[in-house]
């Protein structure tokens, strides 16, 4: 028996080290005390915050930076109001055209498609289903329109104003109204100088 | 002392490709005795719902589903409720009949909270009714009552348990040969000592290999000094990874599958980590941004539970994210109750390093791969790199700064090529090697 014992020594050992390898726990840290931030971090959890969570919404009544009070309701009026009347504070420059388009193919494509037909990718796996194509007639979008929907979202799509800035929001419309154009068959505008600096920031 | 990561065994592939041809067998003798063509539905007798279901689901569908209760009522029984003609007169113009004061109209618009539908003037005669004939076909029943039987016991003869009790018959089987060919060892020797046969020459009395071993000095010497070596190299590259959380895999507490959402389904990255564009963090996106997309998905397709994590256990945690946010699918409003999900954070620089996302991901375009590893084939997200100093240092040194389309850095571009003579500049040439950078 006594020759085996060596073996079983090794085998033991490489157990003990391997255990120490437990891939759902962090590895151990040799003096952690710069590691830890001494400061309230992002999404930590702290006693002192509501429910203890430190992400939290903003203040009611709060305006964040970059953005406007937007006072169009989120209901039937509040959008039939931005529709009629809501218009776009930036102008339709190659900047703002390209920005806008470079927001479409994060956030809308996958569902809205590239063309704005309502053929996404995820529409084509039947993932999500009823996208509408920009030139609906039933809808006839306008700049405030979509600027709303994006801002409040409508019937199953959601709110996209914690992703985006407002300026973002307002370059996307460029790009919605340019592909809705273009479905329609119509020219696309031409694009202008920029004056000074965009309205909203 | 790389950590590898878990890979399943031959066995289980074996074992998978198995079960998927049993299933893939059962599946074709279904469809053999499913094969009967769409019923003819008796309100629209000639009308296609073919057509209807491509109309039904580029229209509609964002509202209203067959069979179910979704922003607008489920619309499978309409045409046992209203009339042909009326439908066909309120799907093009609601507005139109609920202003006419037809009552039912007005009854439904009052139901919903004078929501009223969006006009579909598009939509001929012929396009309603294929539309109604789709919504009226029967609800296709659940293949699951029997399938799932099966699949049930074959993912649990292919899944984790079933593994077990393989080994466990194998183990079995070992035990018995090792008793086995102790019997027989024991009866040869019997045999061999009746027949006086000498089993073993009697040894002579040598010296002890070990202890040759120690009188030799220079060996006691050399091999020493090469377990010391090999001690010294093992204990460096141990103690070296104290602090590195490469492989790290935790345990969240919503089982989000990056392979389905981000490859599957050619989720952007950005779009959930939106802050990554703009911030320092990347952000853990918030739940309002899951539901954009799962107030309409409640649970997933048939196709995408697997043999290690089935259809229910997914549709389960789409549940747990309903839970969080407190969104009831059945009335389709949010009760108000909620409670956050701790997720565990993965990777964490610690406080003493300064990084910062949109300067990478924004300024620099450089992938969300290149550090993060192939997120998009990540059943669960593990940390790939290894975040040390090191690491980042070798990137600098090695990846060229995006000159082009730069006018804010035009000028310095410009000056510090001349100063070291070349068209790219690495990071590192840019002052990204320099202490202040990242320790502050």
């Amino acid at each position: 028996m006594k020759r085996y014992s060596s073996l079983i020594y090794v085998l033991m050992f490489s157990f003990i080290l391997t255990s120490c390898f437990d891939k759902s726990k962090p590895n151990f840290q040799y003096f952690p005390d710069m590691y830890e931030p001494i400061s309230y971090e992002t999404y930590g959890e702290y006693s002192i915050f509501q429910d203890g969570q430190q992400a939290l919404e903003p203040v009611a009544e709060s305006i964040s930076r970059g953005w406007l009070p937007y006072d169009y309701e989120d209901s039937a009026e509040g959008y039939d109001l931005a529709k009629a009347e809501l218009k776009n504070p930036l102008p339709y420059t190659e900047e703002n055209y390209n920005k806008g388009e470079e927001m479409y193919a994060i956030y809308c494509a996958t569902c809205h498609g590239d063309k704005g037909n309502g053929k996404g990718y995820l529409v084509e796996r039947e993932k999500i289903l009823g996208v509408p194509s920009y030139d609906d007639v039933g809808r006839a979008i306008t700049e405030g329109s979509v600027y709303h929907v994006m801002y409040h979202g409508i019937n199953t799509m959601g709110s996209y104003a914690s992703q985006m800035s407002n300026e973002e929001l307002w370059q996307l419309t460029h790009y919605v109204m340019t592909l809705k154009d273009l479905l329609e068959d119509k020219e696309q505008k031409e694009f202008v100088e920029d004056v000074e600096n965009p309205v909203v920031r | 002392m790389k950590k590898v990561l878990f890979r399943p065994s031959k066995l289980k592939n074996f074992l998978l490709l198995f079960s998927i041809f049993f299933v893939l067998g059962l599946n074709a003798q279904e469809e053999a005795a499913e094969e009967s063509g769409p019923k003819v539905i008796e309100a629209v007798p000639d009308a296609d719902p073919a057509k209807g279901k491509e109309l039904f689901n580029s229209l509609c569908a964002a509202c209203h589903k067959p069979y179910k209760k979704a922003v607008g009522p489920a619309l499978h029984g309409v045409s046992e409720r209203r009339d042909l003609d009326w439908i066909q007169r309120w799907t093009v113009n609601s507005r139109e009949l609920i202003d006419s004061g037809d009552s039912q109209a007005v009854a439904i618009y009052e139901e919903y909270n004078k929501q009223a539908m969006p006009a579909f003037p598009q939509l001929s005669k012929e396009d309603v009714n294929d539309i109604v004939a789709y919504v009226e076909q029967p609800k296709p029943e659940p293949k699951t009552s029997k399938k799932d039987d099966v699949e049930g016991a074959v993912a649990a003869g292919g899944g984790g348990a079933s593994t077990e009790v393989i080994l466990g018959i194998l183990a079995f089987v070992f035990l018995m040969l090792l008793v086995v060919l102790v019997l027989v060892n024991k009866t040869l020797r019997r045999f061999a000592e009746a027949n006086n046969v000498e089993l073993y020459k009697k040894k002579e009395k040598s010296k002890p290999i070990w202890v040759a071993f120690a009188e030799n000095q220079f060996l006691v010497l050399v091999s020493v000094v090469v377990v010391l070596l090999m001690l010294a190299y093992g204990g460096y590259g141990y103690l070296m990874l104290v602090g590195v959380d490469q492989g790290y895999e935790p345990v969240q507490p919503i089982h989000y599958s990056h392979k389905i959402h981000a490859g599957e389904n050619e989720i952007e990255c950005k779009y959930c980590h939106s802050s990554a564009r703009k911030s320092k963090h990347s952000g853990i996106p918030s739940l309002n941004v899951c539901m954009n997309c799962h107030k309409q998905i409640a649970e997933v397709s048939e196709e995408t539970g697997n043999e290690e994590y089935s259809k229910e256990f997914y549709d389960n945690e789409i549940q747990k994210l309903y839970d969080a946010t407190g969104w009831d699918p059945d009335s389709q409003s949010y009760t108000g109750e909620t409670k956050p999900v701790k997720w565990v954070r993965i990777h964490n620089l610690p406080d003493f390093a300064y990084f910062n996302h949109a300067q990478h991901v924004t300024v620099g375009q450089i992938e969300c791969q290149t550090c993060h590893g192939p997120v998009e084939e990540m059943e669960v997200m593990y940390q790939h790199s290894s975040l040390t100093m090191g690491w980042c240092i070798n990137c600098h040194r090695e990846t060229n700064v995006r000159m082009d389309d730069n006018p804010y850095y035009e000028k310095i571009h410009e000056e510090l090529s001349k100063k070291y003579g070349v068209d790219q500049l690495t990071a590192a040439e840019m002052g990204g090697l320099e202490c202040g950078k990242c320790h502050y």
